[in-house]
């Protein structure tokens, strides 16, 4: 199982693209935490979740 | 007698002590030896820069690409007379009317992920203030990713009139605290209302001066 946003899911063997994906979530407007570790989003493809990780997905919407 | 009394700027040593007095000599210290840059000189950085240049922080950036425009003084720290002005210029003037010590930065730059790990380096307290999701995206994915050292306090979700107490701070790691209430969009059709925004502003601003004290209370 991994925590994303203090939720625990079944999602461990995906990548974080097929976590977004899945999720709903727009690249372009996102920064993902990976146990408290900014991902790079050129790693996004490549990085496969395992049980125990701990993701924090921020999805940011306009105004400021 | 006649005519106006002579003016005065306090001088700084003068204004320093007023704000010991009001902050407490040992928090002072440390805000007067603070640096914050503020990324976005909208609704929210305006805000952010204003209260941090009341509370005596040492050391200001201000960097927009904007000029002010008339749809701005809704909610945004500038004055009729600054139409047409860069906002860098413009609230750097403000802020020198405000905090006449204070040693202000400013400039006219658009943000990029080729330009942030150059301007902000000698910014230990960053505070991203955008107005787009795609931007506000692109500066925090940056600067966590280029500025490790960096404490980053980020805004999204402060549109409409909603309840104010759906805007509250999260500490997402180390680095990053994220104020507003998530879902509040502005490109959703809500409109930007001064006093809403402000709540989110004076939450990223409470946040930077905690960092600088050295008092985290989330």
């Amino acid at each position: 199982m991994v925590k994303v946003n203090g939720v625990e899911m079944d999602v461990s063997g995906k990548t974080v693209s097929e976590l977004l994906e899945a999720e709903g979530y727009q690249p372009a407007v996102v920064a993902v935490e990976l146990n408290e570790v900014i991902l790079p989003k050129a790693e996004y493809g490549s990085t496969v979740l395992k049980d125990g990780d701990i993701a924090e997905v921020v999805s940011f919407v306009g105004g400021g | 007698m006649s005519g106006a009394a002579e003016l005065r700027l306090p001088t700084e040593a003068e204004m320093y002590q007023a704000l010991c007095e009001r902050h407490g000599a040992q928090m002072q210290r440390k805000f007067s030896e603070g640096a914050v840059a503020v990324c976005g000189l909208g609704g929210l950085g305006s805000n952010i820069a204003v209260s941090l240049a009341r509370a005596g922080v040492g050391r200001l950036l201000l960097l927009d690409f904007d000029r002010v425009d008339l749809s701005n003084l809704n909610r945004q720290q500038y004055f009729p007379d600054q139409l047409g002005m860069p906002k860098a210029e413009a609230l750097s003037d403000t802020l020198h009317r405000i905090a006449p010590y204070c040693r202000i930065e400013s400039q006219t730059v658009r943000l990029s992920e080729e330009n942030i790990p150059v301007l902000l380096r000698d910014y230990p307290v960053i505070c991203e203030a955008f107005d787009r999701a795609d931007q506000k995206a692109m500066l925090v994915n940056t600067v966590l990713t280029a500025l490790p050292e960096a404490v980053l306090i980020a805004g999204s979700g402060m549109a409409g009139l909603g309840s104010p107490n759906k805007i509250r701070t999260r500490k997402t790691s180390e680095h990053f605290y994220l104020c507003g209430d998530g879902e509040s969009d502005s490109a959703k059709g809500l409109g930007l209302i001064s006093a809403r925004v402000a709540v989110c502003a004076a939450h990223q601003a409470t946040v930077a001066l905690q960092v600088l004290a050295g008092r985290i209370d989330i």
